[in-house]
């Protein structure tokens, strides 16, 4: 409904009321249809198109950094030479970033869900102090050397499962809200009734009330599989070294490898945002619900 | 029941949660207080009192880092305030290509800031870049977008407003879309038109929306890194430098002490601007 009337008060101040005939708003509206679409593609649609188009072509003509047909297509060959550069060193980074991004999902899930749960369900005195530290989650920087000091002491520092906690330390927070959220809209008798019928409090939360959180989880898994994936800052500084590579320390690399063989670079920029396309595709409505949740009361 | 429910609801929950998030976040920002008054090589320390602050803010390489990332801070999420509204009220109409543009321009939102970086910094090439070849076409003589000191700050932001900007509308959208039909059927039985919709319904109405787009962009700005790091690694010169940019700098030479004290730098001016702001636009909101 709302999207009726909105539509209808954008033509408004342009055409005079007494002209207002059926075809001249047509006719509005065609040309702002046209105008949005046009000045999306210009703005949105070329930067895409470029790297495309650059990935297919071979060193010489992508050295011209310009937006022309290629005269022939090496896409394959391209990310062929990409896979094998420094012994496969993508493939291990492909390898890091999927198990970084997944093991940080299943903590986040039941560290985050378990959270939310608790501190939804009970309100004391020291609620606000948690309230508060979750917002200091979201706010504060991460201190970056004491960070790298506590690993070492720990002897997780350039580990996996090292990133892997810190990754879930900096998502926890905003986890935490969107658990405790969706806990609102659990009731409480559903606690009461399994309680009388003798479910103790653990079985009560693993079997009824996580799995009745599955639509925060699916957000939670979409979300961090996103800022997970693309975090260029905590593997730079926490998991660095030639092994422990991730994709976008991988792309950061080449960037100054390829100093001359841009298509390669291209390819990889290309190879790189294959992921968050795909769960763009799967999940469009969902991220956005996630990313928007909680921020609009 | 309340027995009951102190039993069953415990605090042990919270545990797991705590312990990560104490000893991966809140010990080292503690830790980071220390630190920063020290001379320090991860395995030895030595106390200097606030030496390393009076470093930072006397050494013009490293304070021209306040200025920046206030400027950058600033514009990006102004720019993005400003145009996720405008987008928000477009996208909220009943056009047919609405879920076009929308995807459109979301989707960089997704994508991983290197890979934006490095496509922009092919793009702004000053004599080779389609940006100042498409303005040569209009008979405009590009900028060199990223060697100049005094744009290449600006040219940055521009870069982080473009992939951000979907983040800004769709929660606009959001807000927007919230707002109940009846305000505007009022208004229009007043003869209200488009603009005092925009000022006296969609601005007040979508303040939830507004305040929750300028805190977000506003402390992701005064944090950013990835962007700057991969465009310009703070240069030409130290025009671009961060405070960010620097501690990772910093940390890079060695200078671990310093490159802390940056981060408490860094921390105390979010939490100066953030949580204030935090506040201020939450009081807003309760007195509308």
């Amino acid at each position: 409904m709302s999207k009726v009337v909105l539509g209808d008060l954008e033509t408004k101040p342009i055409i005079n009321r007494k002209n207002k005939t059926k075809i001249g708003k047509k006719l509005w509206n065609i040309f702002i249809e046209s105008f949005g679409v046009v000045a999306t593609l210009a703005i949105f649609g070329i930067p895409f198109y470029f790297v495309i188009i650059n990935a297919f072509k071979n060193t010489q003509e992508s050295s011209l950094l310009n937006m022309n047909w290629p005269s022939s297509f090496h896409l394959m060959e391209n990310i062929q030479e990409v896979i094998t550069a420094r012994d496969g060193m993508i493939i291990r980074a492909f390898f890091n970033s999927v198990m970084i991004t997944g093991l940080s999902i299943i903590l986040l899930i039941v560290l985050g869900a378990a959270a939310g749960y608790v501190l939804q369900r009970k309100v004391t005195k020291v609620t606000p102090f948690f309230n508060f530290l979750i917002l200091a989650g979201l706010i504060i920087p991460p201190a970056v050397v004491p960070t790298i000091w506590v690993l070492q002491e720990i002897g997780l520092f350039k580990t996996l499962p090292g990133i892997v906690l810190i990754e879930v330390a900096l998502n926890l927070p905003f986890t935490i809200i969107l658990y405790r959220g969706f806990m609102v809209t659990i009731p409480r008798s559903l606690d009461e009734m399994a309680l009388i019928d003798g479910c103790g409090r653990f079985r009560l939360f693993f079997n009824i009330i996580l799995p009745l959180l599955k639509p925060v989880s699916a957000t939670v898994i979409v979300l961090t599989a996103v800022s997970v994936y693309n975090d260029f800052v905590n593997p730079l500084y926490f998991f660095p070294g030639a092994e422990n590579a991730t994709l976008q320390l991988t792309l950061y690399n080449f960037m100054s490898m390829y100093i001359t063989k841009w298509n390669l670079l291209f390819t990889n920029v290309l190879l790189i945002s294959i992921p968050p396309l795909i769960l763009f595709i799967i999940f469009n409505k969902k991220i956005v619900a996630g990313m928007t949740a909680g921020s609009v009361k | 029941m309340n027995k009951l429910a102190n039993k069953t609801y415990t605090y042990y929950f919270l545990l797991p949660a705590g312990i990560v998030y104490f000893v991966f976040f809140l010990l080292p920002t503690i830790m980071s207080l220390f630190f920063s008054m020290t001379w320090w090589t991860l395995t030895d320390w030595e106390f200097i009192g606030l030496e390393n602050f009076k470093t930072f803010l006397s050494e013009p390489s490293l304070n021209i880092g306040f200025k920046n990332t206030l400027i950058y801070a600033v514009l990006t999420s102004g720019l993005k305030v400003i145009l996720g509204l405008l987008l928000g009220v477009y996208l909220s109409s009943k056009l047919k290509t609405v879920g076009f543009i929308r995807s459109m321009i979301f989707f960089p939102t997704l994508l991983s800031t290197i890979a934006v970086g490095i496509a922009f910094t092919m793009m702004m090439h000053p004599s080779q870049g389609i940006i100042n070849i498409v303005l040569q076409g209009l008979g405009i003589a590009g900028p060199d977008w990223l060697g100049d000191t005094d744009i290449a700050l600006l040219s940055v932001a521009l870069v982080d407003v473009w992939k951000g900007v979907g983040m800004a509308t769709v929660i606009f959208i959001a807000g927007i879309m919230s707002i109940p039909q009846d305000y505007y059927e009022a208004l229009k039985i007043d003869g209200g038109n488009a603009w005092h919709n925009f000022k006296s319904i969609i601005i007040p109405l979508s303040r939830p929306a507004m305040n929750t787009v300028i805190i977000l962009s506003f402390i992701g700005g005064l944090r950013s890194f990835d962007l700057i790091w991969t465009m310009t690694k703070g240069g030409p010169g130290f025009s671009t430098d961060l405070i960010a940019s620097i501690i990772y700098k910093q940390y890079q030479a060695g200078f671990f002490g310093l490159s802390t004290a940056g981060n408490v730098i860094l921390f105390i001016l979010v939490s100066a601007l953030a949580f204030p702001l935090y506040s201020y636009l939450n009081k807003k909101e309760v007195d509308l």
